[in-house]
């Protein structure tokens, strides 16, 4: 086999496992776990520290919906 | 509450606090070599000259500049999102200070006219030494902390920050990769020659702006713009593929840097075509930013940190569009070593990679300093403008600059001689110029007016750090 075969495999392969991502990515199996973790960066934002008081973090509104 | 565990906030506050040093120093040096190509006489002295500043320039902005503030904000946005402190915390402060002396480094040895003549890549051995050890000890930072997390999940921007670390080391490794002559004089040279250095090297050079100036800035984007738009990122599935595909993408995009050399043709094609491709993930991307303030667009009239924010994925989905098109073979014949390409960068460097991470530290800063709000947020507003004039003045004179100096080379007369010589061209450029050094002119008094605004900032608060979430409030 040329090194050549071994190169186009290589590329087919690649391509298919990009396409298995889109795949993975776009399940109807994901949508719960994607929607949790993309109010990660929100989970932390209490006042954590007195010298919070008052900031306004911004997603107060997101919050309470 | 006492005993409860604080982030590392002290790493951050330096990273961050530098971040607008050195922009103003990598911008100043900037700003000197933009009237040098008008005064010629400011060449004065050998060591200033601009054949020694430029890359100067180029390393200071990049890795000086950008470099501090993706350091800054990985370590800020992977520690909240992990819910827990940086692993590692003295090899954290070794990072900082390892990185402030590569860049002094770099700021004495390149004015001296040391370089390995690798463009974004000038600093010899030694100090390339330097730069992996410090890399690999951010390495075992950013991914140990990861390892230690609190949650479940890793968020997004942290694959961004991960890929771009990852991917930095190993093109620095490669490229950089040389045989050293002699300690001092630094002398070394390259491990590759003819047509393999040059892909090497735009291999390299590529990425350099795939993964330390895009993957690495948009983990900037994918934390900074929810958090300050206070809602979610628009699409979480969208944001994986954009992850996915620019990784499986970028790599192949460097030999357009290489058009009609003597590298082989169907390389060539082959960097063009997945330039093109690249126009897909860039745009997801950017649609993604900007679509997270859907539904809440009134906060962008009041609120200039997202002016910030917004404005630089507004500049990045321009340079992503532009960046394809250069990269056709036959609109490259045309734009390839004139001034166009300086536009096409800076208005990638000034419109996304400085807007967002001008946006990105005007957020951080109160809050490490115990702080509600910036000293002025009128001053950011000021700021934003100043910055958004200096870079639509910039990119709209190096444009018409570029593409007259490419219609004046390919012109010919009747008997098939050039029509004009090179001189006649740069004597066109001239007013260009003088419009350009205006625009760069005003994007660095944005950045002194952000340093007195951070200074003040600073002056009237007090360095805080934030307690780590109990665990028990994760699911508040």
């Amino acid at each position: 086999m040329d090194v050549n075969d071994l190169r186009a495999a290589v590329t087919l392969l690649t391509f298919l496992v990009f396409i298995s991502i889109v795949w993975w990515a776009f399940s109807t199996k994901r949508k719960q776990s994607f929607d949790e973790v993309a109010l990660l960066p929100f989970t932390d934002d209490e006042p954590v520290d007195s010298a919070y008081q008052g900031a306004s973090h911004g997603n107060t509104e997101r919050k309470a919906s | 509450m006492q005993s409860q565990p604080t982030y590392n906030y002290k790493v951050v506050r330096q990273f961050a606090v530098m971040t607008v040093v050195w922009g103003i120093v990598g911008m100043l040096v900037g700003v000197i070599i933009a009237a040098q190509l008008i005064w010629p006489e400011l060449n004065a002295v050998e060591w200033l000259g601009y054949g020694r500043l430029r890359p100067l320039h180029t390393n200071a902005v990049i890795f000086a500049f950008g470099g501090c503030a993706l350091f800054a904000t990985s370590y800020y946005s992977a520690q909240r999102t992990c819910h827990t402190p940086l692993f590692a915390p003295a090899l954290a402060a070794f990072t900082f200070w390892g990185w402030q002396a590569v860049i002094v480094l770099a700021a004495v040895t390149l004015p001296l006219g040391y370089t390995s003549g690798k463009e974004y890549a000038e600093l010899e051995w030694p100090i390339d030494i330097l730069i992996t050890v410090v890399w690999v000890s951010y390495a075992i930072v950013f991914f140990g902390t990861l390892v230690k997390r609190k949650t479940s999940h890793i968020y997004v921007s942290n694959w961004f920050f991960g890929g771009y670390i990852l991917t930095v080391a190993i093109l620095h490794l490669v490229n950089s990769a040389a045989s050293p002559v002699s300690f001092w004089p630094m002398k070394s040279y390259s491990a590759y020659a003819g047509v393999q250095d040059a892909m090497v090297q735009w291999w390299y050079g590529h990425n350099a702006v795939g993964f330390f100036l895009t993957a690495g800035f948009l983990g900037i984007m994918y934390y900074f713009v929810p958090k300050q738009a206070g809602r979610p990122i628009y699409s979480y599935r969208l944001s994986v593929v954009h992850f996915w595909a620019l990784i499986f993408t970028y790599m192949w995009a460097g030999p357009h840097h290489l058009h009609y050399t003597a590298l082989p043709d169907w390389t060539q094609s082959l960097g063009m075509i997945f330039s093109l491709i690249l126009l897909a993930p860039s745009w997801g991307g950017m649609i993604n930013g900007i679509m997270t303030l859907s539904g809440a667009w009134h906060k962008l009239r009041d609120d200039p940190i997202l002016k910030f924010l917004i404005t630089s994925l507004s500049f990045y989905g321009m340079s992503t569009f532009e960046g394809p098109m250069m990269s056709i073979k036959t609109v490259n014949a045309l734009s390839h070593y004139t001034d166009w390409t300086i536009g096409h960068v800076h208005s990638g460097a000034l419109g996304w990679v400085a807007m967002v991470s001008i946006g990105a530290i005007y957020y951080l800063i109160p809050r490490l300093f115990g702080k509600a709000e910036m000293y002025s947020v009128r001053l950011i507003n000021t700021h934003f403008w100043i910055a958004t004039i200096g870079i639509v003045l910039y990119i709209a004179a190096m444009w018409i600059a570029g593409v007259m100096q490419g219609l004046m080379w390919r012109d010919f007369n009747v008997d098939g001689t050039l029509k004009y010589s090179f001189i006649e061209s740069v004597k066109a450029t001239y007013p260009f110029y003088t419009i350009r050094l205006l625009g760069g002119v005003l994007f660095l008094a944005g950045m002194l007016l952000m340093a007195y605004n951070v200074w003040k900032t600073m002056a009237s608060g007090k360095a805080v750090d934030a307690l780590v979430l109990a665990p028990a409030a994760q699911h508040a």
